[in-house]
């Protein structure tokens, strides 16, 4: 079954990508955060690049925070930006 | 009981801490974060990310009012394009005693700093730019509130 999310980006990562979201399409392999950031490295080496440390971003799912090892379920909306630094 | 603002508009202390003290009690504590002066700041430019802003503080207000007795937390965030001296944040609660409120406050602003998606992009007076990182110091603070 075609699966679909939204993705966004914000700060440094928004930036760099040149990107504040896009729809990506999923393929039944994607389970994971992580396994969406290797989709999006392979597609775009500038991706790989930006996205390769994990320990420097943070992730979201449908507003709640994930890790890289989170399922996707059936989540609509994947956020990935750094560390907040709010306040 | 619980009010959580976030947009460019400033804040009035004065007012917003009439709105806590009218809800009863009568120990409120506040805390104020402003653009601060460190020499050469030009502007500060605060990015958030709207729908999970709303969330993640009112989980924290509502954390902070399940753990504490208190009448009142209201929550202000600004965002958008700030100068030193500006106002940042404001948060203020409400209770029958001095020690909730102040101990309720301060998990608040601990938790506000490690988990609410808002970002600070700093400006240089010689026009470097660059986005603030997360500081050790907040984590351990924040990780220090066992609740």
């Amino acid at each position: 079954m075609a699966r679909s999310i939204n993705i966004i980006y914000f700060a440094w990562v928004r930036e760099r990508l040149g990107i504040d979201q896009e729809q990506v399409s999923l393929g039944d392999e994607i389970e994971t955060i992580a396994d969406v950031l290797s989709m999006l490295g392979e597609r775009e080496a500038a991706y790989a690049d930006i996205l390769a440390d994990v320990e420097k971003l943070r992730f979201a799912l449908d507003q709640d925070y994930g890790l890289s090892t989170s399922l996707i379920g059936s989540a609509k909306e994947l956020a990935i930006f750094p560390p907040v630094t709010g306040g | 009981m619980i009010k959580i603002e976030v947009g460019p508009a400033d804040f009035d202390i004065g007012a917003e801490t009439l709105h806590v003290a009218g809800q009863g009690g009568g120990a409120i504590a506040s805390f104020v974060g402003q653009v601060r002066d460190d020499g050469n700041l030009a502007s500060l430019e605060l990015e958030h990310y709207p729908a999970m802003t709303q969330k993640a503080l009112g989980e924290i207000a509502e954390k902070a009012v399940s753990d504490w007795v208190l009448h009142a937390v209201t929550i202000v965030h600004r965002v958008g394009k700030l100068s030193v001296g500006d106002n940042i944040v404001l948060v203020i609660t409400g209770s029958d005693h001095r020690q909730a409120a102040i101990e309720s406050c301060s998990f608040i602003m601990d938790k506000l700093k490690t988990v609410a998606p808002f970002w600070k992009k700093e400006t240089r007076a010689d026009g470097a730019v660059k986005w603030i990182e997360e500081r050790a110091s907040d984590v351990e603070a924040s990780e220090k509130w066992k609740r």
